[in-house]
Formats: C-alpha cells, sequence, structure tokens
C-alpha cells in the first residue's frame, strides 16, 4: 500500500519543507565554535573543501578552506550555506510509518520495530514472488562507501539484480560515451589543466549556476589569453562575454559536432599523426561527416554564422580544453551527441598532454565515485561488468559467495519504474533518490508508486517520493558520516564527520546493514566503520579499470586527494608500489592494464576509438500542436530535487519559484508580459508559473528549472523518451505550447513558495 | 590591528556570474552576522545576465563621513570607512543621499546606518574578507597589487573616478580592460567643446564594456530565430 496517505497540504504541514534561519548560535556573533571540521560541500559534484564550525553537536556556521587546492576557499551560495540543513525542524528524528489517521499521514516508530517490519515485508515479498520482486534505487550524492555497500547489499542480501541509481539522469551518456571512445570513463585532466590552453569550448553546461567554482578556472585561462566558445540555447553568465557563442537549438549537437568536424576535414585541420598512431575507426567517422556540409548543419542546428569560426579555432589552435554537462547529455541521442565531442577531440590530437584536456562535468556530489563502485544495473565495483563471467568470479570471490548466485545485469532506473507498473517489482527501497520531482512525466511515476506493496525510503528529511512509503528510515546527513568521494576531475577525497545523528537517525550504511541482520543474512554486512567497507573496497576494485586499491583515507587526507587509478601493485611489474594517483590519462607514454604498454588508452590496443555520432532528432520534438522547445536545467542557488535547498531560507529567498523563462519576442506573439502567470503544456500535462520574459534565450524555446514538487515540477511536461544506450531521459528537449494563464494557479494562495 | 597596506580590495564587474555568493557570505561577518552589505544587481535582466557587486569602495576622501551632520562615520588610519558608529548615528540618511556609489544604507529598525566594512573582523587580522574568499569567479579578489599584476593582464586596476566636478580615489579597485583604461569615455558633449574645463566631463571609467563583450552584445544572436 504506497498511496499518499492524507492530503498532501498536511504533509507538507508536518514535514515541509519548511525553511531554516539563521537563528540562535548561528546568529550569534559571541558563540565560539569547539572546533573546525574539515571536509567538503553536500552539494554539486565539484566537491569545494569547506570547514564547518562545530559546538555542542550542532554545525553553527563555516569557514573557508583555503588550503584544499580544488577551489582554495572558494564557494557558491549553496555551499556558504549548506550549514543551515542541519538542526533543521523538518529533520527526521525517528523512523515513520504510513498512518492516515495521523493529522501528517505518518507515525513515529521505533527503529528496531521499523527495521523488523520492513524485513518481514522483504521476505514476505521476495518468498512469495521470488527476489527480483523487489528493487533497491541509490543515489550518487552517497559516499562512495555506501554506493558499494548497497550494491552489494542487492546482490548479495536481497539476491535481486533491479538495482540502479539516479546517475541514471546525470552522468550515464557521458560515462557511455567515455567507455566507447577511452575505455574508461572519467574527466581527463585536472582543470588546473585548463589555465594555459588556447581555446575552451563549453558545450551544453550552465557553468556559473551548475559548477560555479569552474568559472574561475575559465576567466583565468582568457587572462592567459584561451578564447571560449559556448554552445547552448541561452546567453548564460559565462556565454554573456564568451568570444563565439553558438546559439544552438535543442538536441541539435551531434549535427554541429558533425558539421564542425566535417569543416575541419575539408580543411585539413586534423592531427593525422595522432589520428594514424593512437585511433581508430577515422575513417568511418569521416564518411558520415561528408552529409554534414555547411549550409545543411546550420540549418539543422539553428546556428547560422559561427561554425565555421568554430572550426578555424578548434582546428587551429594548439592547446584546448573541451567539456560538456547534461545541456548534451540529457537526450535521447545523448551519448551520440557526447561521441561527437569526443571526436572533435581525437581529431585535433589535444589529448593526454598538459593544457590539453576533454571533461565532462558531474552534477552530484559522487556523480564520479558513484558511478564506479556497483549501483549501476550493470556494473559491480571496480567499474567492472556485471555480464562479464571473469569479473563476476571476482567479485563473487571478494564477497565470498558462489558466482552463480550473483545476480546479472538490472535495468536502468525508469525501467524499474515501468517495472512496476506492470507488477513484476512489489518492493522498493529508495535512497537518496527523489524520483518524484526528478524523473521525467512524473504523473507516471505518482502512479507506480501508488501500486508498490511496499516502499520503504531512507531519508533525513521527508522527501515528496517519501510520501509514497509505507516505512521511512531516518538516514544520515553528510556532516553525520565519513567516507569518500570522487570528485568531478577523478579525485577521490575525505568526507569527515562533524556531528552524530539526531535523535533515533543513524547512518545509512548502518540502516543497510540492520535490514541485512534483521532478514537473517548478516553475511558481509559486519562493517564497523566505513573505513572498513573502503578497505573491502579496495580489494574489490583491484584489477578494475577504476582501481582504487593504492588508496587510503590516509593517502587521501596528506595528498588532499588521489587520483584514480591509484594502484597497490604496479601494473607493469605487479610488484607492490606506493602509487600517488593518475591526475592525467592517456599520456603518451603512459601504462594501463589494459593496454599493457600498446598504448595510452584503456583499450588492447591501446588505441582510442572514433564512433559515429548520429543525429537524430528528439523524440517528440516540436511540431505544429506543440511548436516550442522546452527545456529543463538548474539554477545556481538550488540543487536537484530541492529535498536540502528548498528547506535552506537564505536559498529559497535568492529564486523562490520556478519561472518560465521566455524571448520578448515570443512573449509579445503570445501577449505574455514579465511576470504575468503563464501556462505551458505538453502532451502530458500543463504547468502555470510566472513569465520571465528576457532577451537571453532561444526566441523558439522555452526554459524552466526542474527544482520543484507537485504543480510547480517541470518534470509534469518533460518526456520519458531515454538514450537507447544509456537510458538518460531526454530532459532538455520536448514539444510545448505556451498561453498566457487563465487565472493565478490554485496552489498560489495555499502554499509557499519552496512547497 | 590594522589590515595590512599591502592587501587591496578588488572588483571585476565583467567576472561577475550573479550567483549572490558573495552576498550570502557576508551575512556570516561577525561584525553585522545576519545582514549582507554587498549590492548585487543585474543591470538590466531583460536584456543581459549581466549583474554588479558593490562593496563599500573605501573612499580616501568619504563623502559619507563629509556630510555625516553627527560625525558618526569614522576611516580607520588603514584606510578601512567603518559603519557609523552607534552612540553617534542619528539615522539621517544624509550619507545614502551622497555617497556617489549608493553604498551606505539605514536600517530603520535599528535607526543606523549600516555598510561593508571590509570584513574588519577578518581583514584586521590578516585574513580575507568573506566575499572575496568565496567569490567563485573571483570578480572579488582580495590581495596584493603583484599578484592582480600578475594574475589579470587584460585588464588594469583603477582608483580614481571623477564625479562631475568631485575626484574620488578609492581603497578598492576596479578592474578596468587594459585598453580602455588609459582614455576617458566621451560622454559631456561640452566637454569637446572647451568652453567647460576638463574637470566637468563625467567620466565612468568602471562601466566601460571590453571589446569582446561589446562584441558579443552588438549582435542579436537569435535573429534569424523565427517565432
Amino acid at each position: 500500500m504506497a498511496e499518499i496517505p492524507v492530503d498532501p497540504i498536511r504533509i507538507i504541514e508536518g514535514f515541509g519543507p519548511h525553511l531554516s534561519s539563521m537563528t540562535g548560535v548561528r546568529l550569534s556573533t559571541s558563540v565560539e565554535p569547539d572546533r573546525l571540521v574539515k571536509t567538503h560541500c553536500c552539494f554539486c559534484g565539484q566537491q569545494c573543501g569547506i570547514q564547518l564550525k562545530v559546538r555542542d553537536n550542532q554545525v553553527i556556521g563555516f569557514e573557508p578552506w583555503e588550503d584544499f587546492p580544488f577551489n582554495r576557499g572558494m564557494l557558491c551560495p549553496k555551499g556558504v550555506k549548506r550549514y543551515l540543513q542541519g538542526s533543521h525542524p523538518d529533520r527526521l528524528t525517528t523512523a515513520l510509518r504510513r498512518d492516515p489517521s495521523s493529522a501528517s499521514g505518518f507515525s513515529p516508530l521505533p527503529y528496531t520495530e521499523a527495521v523488523a517490519r520492513v524485513a518481514s515485508e522483504i521476505s514476505r515479498i521476495q518468498e512469495r514472488d521470488g527476489p527480483g520482486a523487489m528493487a533497491v534505487l541509490g543515489g550518487a550524492s552517497l559516499t562512495t562507501e555506501k554506493t558499494y555497500l548497497l550494491g552489494k547489499f542487492a546482490r548479495v542480501c536481497l539476491k535481486t539484480p533491479f538495482i540502479d541509481y539516479n546517475g541514471r539522469l546525470c552522468m550515464v551518456s557521458a560515462g557511455a560515451a567515455n567507455k566507447k571512445a577511452f575505455g574508461i570513463d572519467r574527466t581527463t585532466n585536472p582543470w588546473s589543466d585548463m589555465v594555459g590552453t588556447e581555446l575552451i569550448w563549453v558545450a551544453g553546461s550552465n557553468v556559473a549556476e551548475c559548477s560555479p567554482i569552474t568559472t574561475n578556472y575559465i576567466w583565468q585561462a582568457r587572462e592567459l589569453g584561451a578564447k571560449v566558445i559556448v554552445q547552448d540555447p541561452r546567453i548564460t553568465p559565462v556565454a554573456r562575454t564568451c568570444d563565439l557563442y553558438l546559439p544552438v537549438k535543442p538536441g541539435r549537437d551531434a549535427a554541429l559536432f558533425a558539421g564542425v568536424l566535417q569543416i575541419m576535414i575539408e580543411r585539413d585541420w586534423l592531427d593525422h599523426e595522432f589520428i594514424r598512431d593512437y585511433t581508430s575507426g577515422f575513417d568511418q567517422v569521416a564518411e558520415y561527416c561528408r552529409e554534414w556540409t555547411l549550409p545543411r548543419t546550420a540549418d539543422v542546428t539553428g546556428v547560422p554564422h559561427a561554425l565555421m569560426q568554430a572550426a578555424e579555432w578548434w582546428g587551429t589552435v594548439k592547446t584546448s580544453f573541451l567539456f560538456h554537462a547534461r545541456g548534451i547529455e540529457h537526450h535521447s541521442n545523448g551519448v551520440q551527441n557526447s561521441l561527437g565531442t569526443i571526436n572533435l577531440v581525437l581529431a585535433s590530437g589535444r589529448i593526454g598532454k598538459p593544457k590539453c584536456g576533454y571533461g565532462t562535468i558531474v552534477g552530484q556530489a559522487n556523480g564520479q565515485g558513484g558511478r564506479e563502485h556497483g549501483q549501476k544495473a550493470d556494473q559491480l565495483p571496480g567499474w567492472r561488468d556485471i555480464s562479464n563471467p571473469e569479473h563476476r568470479r571476482y567479485i563473487a570471490g571478494v564477497w565470498g559467495i558462489n558466482e552463480p548466485d550473483l545476480p546479472g545485469p538490472g535495468v536502468d532506473a525508469y525501467e524499474l519504474f515501468r517495472k512496476i507498473d506492470r507488477g513484476e517489482i512489489k518492493g522498493l527501497l529508495s535512497i537518496c533518490f527523489n524520483p518524484m520531482v526528478s524523473l521525467p512525466d512524473n504523473t507516471f511515476i505518482a502512479r507506480c508508486l501508488d501500486k508498490l506493496e511496499f516502499f520503504v525510503a531512507i531519508d533525513f528529511f521527508l522527501n515528496d517520493t517519501a510520501w509514497h512509503a509505507d516505512v521511512v528510515l531516518p538516514g544520515s546527513l553528510h556532516e553525520e558520516d565519513e567516507g569518500t568521494v570522487t570528485q568531478v576531475e577523478g579525485r577521490i577525497i575525505k568526507i569527515n564527520k562533524a556531528v552524530e545523528c539526531p535523535g533515533d537517525a543513524r547512518q545509512d550504511w548502518r540502516i543497510i546493514q540492520d535490514i541485512a541482520h534483521a532478514l537473517g543474512r548478516p553475511k558481509g554486512f559486519t562493517f564497523n566503520e566505513p573505513r572498513e567497507i573502503f578497505e573491502e573496497l579496495r580489494v574489490a576494485s583491484k584489477g578494475g579499470v577504476a582501481d582504487y586499491s593504492g588508496v587510503t583515507y590516509e593517502k587521501v587526507t596528506q595528498q588532499l586527494g588521489v587520483f584514480w587509478p591509484c594502484y597497490s601493485e604496479d601494473p607493469k611489474t605487479g610488484e607492490p608500489v606506493d602509487h600517488p594517483g593518475t591526475p592525467r590519462l592517456f599520456e603518451r607514454d603512459s601504462y594501463n592494464p589494459v593496454a599493457k604498454g600498446s598504448g595510452p588508452f584503456y583499450f588492447p590496443d591501446g588505441r582510442a576509438r572514433f564512433n559515429v555520432a548520429d543525429y537524430r532528432p528528439p523524440v517528440e520534438d516540436a511540431n505544429e500542436e506543440y511548436p516550442l522547445y522546452l527545456t529543463t536545467g538548474r539554477v545556481v542557488s538550488q540543487f536537484l530535487s530541492g529535498t536540502q535547498t528548498r528547506r535552506i531560507g537564505p536559498l529559497v529567498k535568492q529564486y523562490a519559484e520556478p519561472l518560465i523563462e521566455m524571448h520578448p519576442r515570443l512573449a509579445a506573439k503570445l501577449g505574455i508580459a514579465d511576470g504575468d502567470w503563464a501556462t505551458a503544456e505538453t502532451s502530458r500535462g500543463a504547468i502555470t508559473l510566472r513569465a520571465q520574459v528576457v532577451t537571453t534565450i532561444r526566441p523558439d524555446t522555452v526554459f524552466i528549472p526542474y527544482h520543484w514538487a507537485g504543480r510547480k515540477s517541470a518534470n509534469q511536461l518533460t518526456v520519458a523518451a531515454q538514450d537507447p544506450i544509456s537510458k538518460i531521459p531526454q530532459y532538455k528537449v520536448c514539444g510545448c505550447r505556451v498561453r498566457k494563464a487563465d487565472a493565478a494557479p490554485e496552489y498560489a494562495a495555499i502554499l509557499e513558495p519552496q512547497q | 590591528m590594522p589590515k595590512p597596506d599591502y592587501l587591496h580590495f578588488f572588483i571585476d564587474p565583467n567576472r561577475c556570474i550573479g550567483c549572490q555568493a558573495c552576498v550570502h557570505a557576508c551575512t556570516e561577518c561577525d561584525t553585522h552576522r545576519g545582514e549582507s552589505m554587498i549590492h548585487l544587481e543585474y543591470v538590466h535582466r531583460p536584456e543581459s545576465v549581466q549583474t554588479v557587486p558593490v562593496v563599500c569602495m573605501h573612499c580616501d576622501q568619504p563623502t559619507c563621513a563629509e556630510v555625516c551632520p553627527a560625525d558618526a562615520i569614522k576611516r580607520t588610519g588603514d584606510g578601512v570607512v567603518q559603519s557609523a558608529r552607534k552612540p553617534r548615528c542619528i539615522a539621517c540618511g544624509n550619507c545614502v543621499l551622497a555617497c556617489p556609489f549608493g553604498v551606505p544604507e539605514v536600517y530603520e529598525d535599528r535607526k543606523i546606518m549600516m555598510k561593508c566594512d571590509m570584513c574588519y573582523d577578518r581583514s584586521s587580522v590578516g585574513k580575507k574578507p568573506m566575499c572575496a574568499t568565496v567569490c567563485p569567479s573571483q570578480a572579488l579578489f582580495f590581495g596584493t597589487q603583484e599578484q592582480i599584476a600578475q594574475l589579470r593582464p587584460l585588464s588594469v586596476p583603477i582608483n580614481t573616478f571623477q564625479f562631475g566636478g568631485q575626484t574620488i580615489t578609492t581603497q578598492v579597485f576596479v578592474m578596468v580592460p587594459r585598453a580602455l583604461a588609459s582614455r576617458a569615455s566621451h560622454v559631456d558633449v561640452a566637454a569637446a567643446m572647451d568652453e567647460q574645463p576638463r574637470s566637468r566631463a563625467v567620466s565612468f571609467k568602471v562601466v566601460a564594456d571590453p571589446p569582446a563583450q561589446a562584441m558579443a552584445l552588438e549582435s542579436d544572436p537569435f535573429a534569424e530565430v523565427e517565432v
């Protein structure tokens, strides 16, 4: 029974989102902290170093951590105010059970009783319908230790193949493309390589709002002479002063890359030597690009003038850095778009050298580490493949089980919901995932959650998805646990505990182990601290592409981060080694355990692969009935589904509610003025929000940020089309129409902005 | 302890991304906790995402102090112009009207003027102001002249501003594109007619566009998009 127990407004009254603010000791200037804890921000993949001020088991403020090399004290508004998520009125401090007779829909439950109930429901469902009737959803904001344990829990304890994670919404297009092209999935260079490069190409990344610290790297590169190309349907803050702006129509990125590569081929702006010695597959790509003449590319992409200039700059510089993010990845053609960028990089030969890089910007704290160690449907620790017999045998050995007992590949997070819809999955355990806000076409997601026989959520606040839960277990905030995460550059860093969990709440890994124990299958789930989990992870990752075997907590702390791969044994000699890590991948003379000396890339022949990056129009493109492109994204003051940031007062004040951003020419045609209520509709639903009329967006496109829930959720509109390879949803484009609203929406009089 | 004289505050509006990290960080300051003294505004959001962060410029001869009837605004020996002194301030708002940079604000509930004091609690003990420490684009920078010269070769720090007949020099520097820094903008036709002394020309060097930006704004990148 997983329907919402009472009217949503009553759940909101009980559990928020309410706002925290600077009060009490957090406002006092006479209260000194007991100590400063060096750790990292809990939000995006940049993982800025920060020091939390702690007093009496409470985080009361922060102090910049200027020695941490990536951000040197810099923080975005989310980082500055992240400390206000602690000691929050909405914090879950007991387990809860669904209770329609309670005013808020939920009643407290003693923790052990809650865990026993979870175990008995899991047993009941699995005994009746088999292990695969239970599914697990994880998240990439968890520490690597937790993601490792969660993957092990699903496969070893629950024996279900059905585990996936919210990185499916984030990094999988980039990851799949990296795997196909390089044989390894990691940003190739430390960000410091950006400074001193001649050209930076930002493809589909609103750096200033989504990864603000990267801005200073770009500006600093520019001070030293770099030109900046920005490819985006909106003039973002970094695009405002860029040297070349490519106002690409949403969903046309693969065409743009093919067209630029075609110009480079025609003008012979290629590194023939690199292509010959270090790659394969160029000829097929060149053949494909022939149809992408300049006029055709300009027509398809909606970029009339700048393509030749982009090709000339990209074709003729000596050093460059290209990076992309969800703007080109959140597409049903996301992998092809990403491969298109890689083809440009490989054709230029500018990779694996100082000041020459390629990078994918991760969205979540552990967007990198969270995709390497086994919570992804098709993966085992160390970036191993769950379908590879050798990989299965190794991990089964580490886990002390028979290889045949290890489940095979599961399905992606969205397909998992379709399985719930079809009645194939009956029970769900979720942590660090809020699909009611974050998955496309979320009306469908609500219907699926309603169908579950049993749903247990682990969370620190009652997120919008947990409204459907039968049992909620109170988990841990970032500052209440320790562990590692791997940030945007591939640098493993250490999260340090600042405070204890309040009340009955406890660390997520303890909760997962408690469930395993209550199920009567404690073997392999008897860790006493995150360090022990990490030590097992080191062994499990050893010999995999994402090799962490040489990483220790001490090394991470001493070096202020360790770039993987980091070996315990030299991959060439097999001798024990004190390996410092690998800041830059693919250096010409580098040795990796896959190529074994035959080349710098992670394939047996050591060569990178060109892949034909085929342009396909978006699924449900703009059409006669829905003539506009709807695209979605972030604002700087909010993070993902807003579970945390919609509870932090100063951040909500900065940008309180979603707006529909549109160009004045479109607004004039629709009779909409800035600040008017406007209704955006797709074939899945409608949303009424205030209009923001600005010249900084393509006139054929509207933009809505996605951080809000319920009637304010942009994902009521988005299409559940997915990339056939990566299964990433197509958040960045679908056909849409907009009209002036008949009246203010009902919610406006009832809900606070963040609710 | 005074702010060390070799450390300076630099503002580069061209770098600003409008994220408001500085505004939030300012509220953490011990001298005005909970209130931000930074003004961060869109120049004209309908047409641009450009934003400009404004902190107190810490004038060498502060107009705010000169017009204060209660002598409540003091400049310490290190050049930092402090917020109004509580026992003296009568919240008349003269300083608000007079400041050419629009910095001071009167807090009616407390009947006092407050403004940026360059994080005196931090800068006087050798730390950087909170806003310049966190600023992700380093539009706000705190360091030495040598550092800024090395890090920002494309622009130069300016701290002389002309408002009508009034020349103001400040402790805070504004970064201006090198190509534009050496010449005054033509603003007042009369200035070119030799009938007025040169000093009557109004020259706001800080708002001059760099060439790259001018290029970016010149043409409408969406001109050919049909609606």
